[in-house]
């Protein structure tokens, strides 16, 4: 049997492959251990893939995740604070976002680009009561945070919160899992969907905001590292909240529609191709003033000569990133995610292929190993959102 | 019935020249959840390090190498829907197809049981 699990994403390697500074750990390293989570290389930190015994698997925590309420440890994640005079028209200066539409407590997803118009990464961005809070991904915030700082001006300040925690509570029963262990100037029911607040988590300041990236309703959860453990077992302990790996996370977000970062785009890759323009605010798009828009909103007008699009396969064999997308025999597109879907029970894939093809009921295939797979472009998310929305019941 | 394993953490069970094989419970569990298994064609001649069976699991495709020359005889075609045999009873119904031995001096370089287990608790 071939070892195929890749792990070594995003690790502290140089252009060689040789390690630089090993592998971090990160504040739930022994409590991932001690609760049997299998734990591998990712993003340079040891992370949990999933865990083992009872209820532990990719499928029954995916499932879990569905139906309950998952724990996710997303500390790799990059936190960091942004901050000082003129910090607006600065972050508006780097980013597509339109800040004057955003609320404190308003969280908003945006894209880092470059100048030639590809993503160097993809964001949350909320307003604090004096500066903005920014979520980027594990991978890549050691460029993001070369990027921001060699962008922004001298008298705006950014902070890494490398001290702090990050988690994700997702799934159904997340609100009511949560609710009990937080107080605050307002009732975490009061959240809505991209929005967030301070409250204290079993005694403990967090910063909890109604987001995430499972396609549920459920909460992102930052607090002080040194609290972690804790405040994991707090979480935990509740009955309908189990812990999940990261295997059932990219599962999850699959199933969702959700790209991610290294795989379904990257600085090749422009927003218009990767279907990702809700990243580009409307005032931005008619002003521009942001980096790569030279490039990017002449592409508006025109269109992309290829799109991000689902795809639902036949059978079970699944499709993998790389694999080739064709229409007859003519290579289209390639396979850019991948994966059996435990709630739908077959596999299925995201891939960019020419845009004429991008429309949905399509019939196309995929070469997988030599075998030609039917698969159909279909709308997404391949499981629909079940976001906890402002005015929804 | 005689039993050998290989480094690559396949097993075959051996009774005169013929065999059945499959993935040791060891790679089960470090594949995880087992969603689909290609088997070889039936008829098909394999040498021995052939990829001749896929096994996919919600992460990653494997390929299950033969452990030693022949040619298949039979499938498992249970695995056509339940491919979690594999992951359940990956040494009994779990197997994956069943062979002729074309030489059988080639299991000489295989492990027995008490060799595997040593070699797992290494890894």
């Amino acid at each position: 049997m071939s070892d195929t699990y890749n792990n070594s994403e995003g690790a502290n390697v140089d252009i060689d492959g040789d390690e630089l500074i090993g592998t971090l750990t990160l504040p739930l390293d022994s409590w991932h251990r001690a609760r049997d989570g299998r734990v591998v290389e990712f993003a340079g930190y040891w992370m949990p893939v999933q865990y083992n015994g009872e209820g532990g698997g990719i499928i029954a925590e995916h499932l879990w995740t569905r139906t309950s309420a998952g724990f996710f440890d997303v500390s790799h994640m990059g936190q960091l604070y942004i901050s000082g005079e003129g910090v607006e028209a600065a972050l508006e200066a780097v980013l597509p976002i339109d800040l004057s539409t955003l609320p404190v407590g308003g969280v908003r997803y945006s894209l880092l680009l470059n100048e030639t118009g590809g993503i160097l990464d993809d964001l949350m961005v909320t307003r604090w009561g004096t500066g903005f809070y920014l979520v980027v991904n594990g991978a890549t915030k050691w460029d993001d945070i070369g990027t921001l700082r060699e962008a922004l001006p001298d008298n705006v300040t950014l902070n890494h919160l490398d001290d702090t925690a990050l988690f994700a509570l997702q799934g159904p029963m997340a609100a009511e899992a949560l609710e009990p262990l937080v107080t605050g100037e307002q009732p975490l029911s009061a959240l809505t969907f991209m929005r967030g607040a301070a409250f204290k988590l079993g005694g403990i300041d967090a910063w909890i905001s109604r987001s995430g990236y499972t396609g549920e309703d459920g909460f992102e959860i930052s607090v002080p590292g040194e609290n972690a453990a804790e405040l994991a077992d707090l979480i935990c302990a509740q009955p309908q909240v189990r812990p999940i790996g990261l295997g059932a996370r990219d599962s999850l977000r699959l199933e969702a529609g959700l790209p991610l970062y290294g795989h379904d785009m990257n600085e090749d890759v422009d927003p218009v191709s990767a279907d990702l323009l809700f990243g580009i605010n409307k005032r931005r798009r008619s002003e521009g003033g942001f980096p790569g828009c030279d490039v990017i909103l002449p592409l508006i007008a025109s269109g992309a000569p290829t799109r991000r699009v689902g795809l639902l396969i036949d059978g079970r064999m699944a499709a993998r990133e790389g694999a080739k997308v064709l229409n007859g025999d003519v290579e289209v597109g390639t396979v850019t995610s991948g994966g059996f879907s435990p709630s739908l029970e077959r596999p299925i894939a995201m891939a960019f292929v020419a845009s004429e093809l991008a429309v949905s009921g399509t019939s196309l295939s995929i070469d997988v190993r030599g075998r030609k797979l039917a698969a159909t472009v279909a709308p997404m998310p391949f499981v629909p959102h079940r976001y906890h929305r402002k005015g929804a019941a | 019935m005689t039993r050998y394993f290989t480094k690559d953490h396949e097993w075959i069970a051996v009774e005169g020249d013929e065999a059945t094989v499959g993935i040791t419970d060891y790679a089960q569990g470090q594949l995880g959840d087992i969603t689909f298994v290609e088997v070889p064609g039936v008829g098909a001649e394999v040498g021995k390090g052939d990829a001749a069976s896929v096994v996919d699991s919600v992460k990653a495709a494997s390929d299950v190498y033969a452990p030693v020359s022949g040619t298949v005889t039979v499938v498992n075609d249970a695995l056509e829907d339940q491919p979690e045999l594999v992951n359940t009873d990956p040494e009994g119904e779990g197997w994956l197809w069943k062979m002729t031995l074309s030489d059988t001096a080639e299991l000489d370089s295989l492990m027995d049981e008490a060799s595997y287990q040593s070699f797992i608790s290494g890894l």
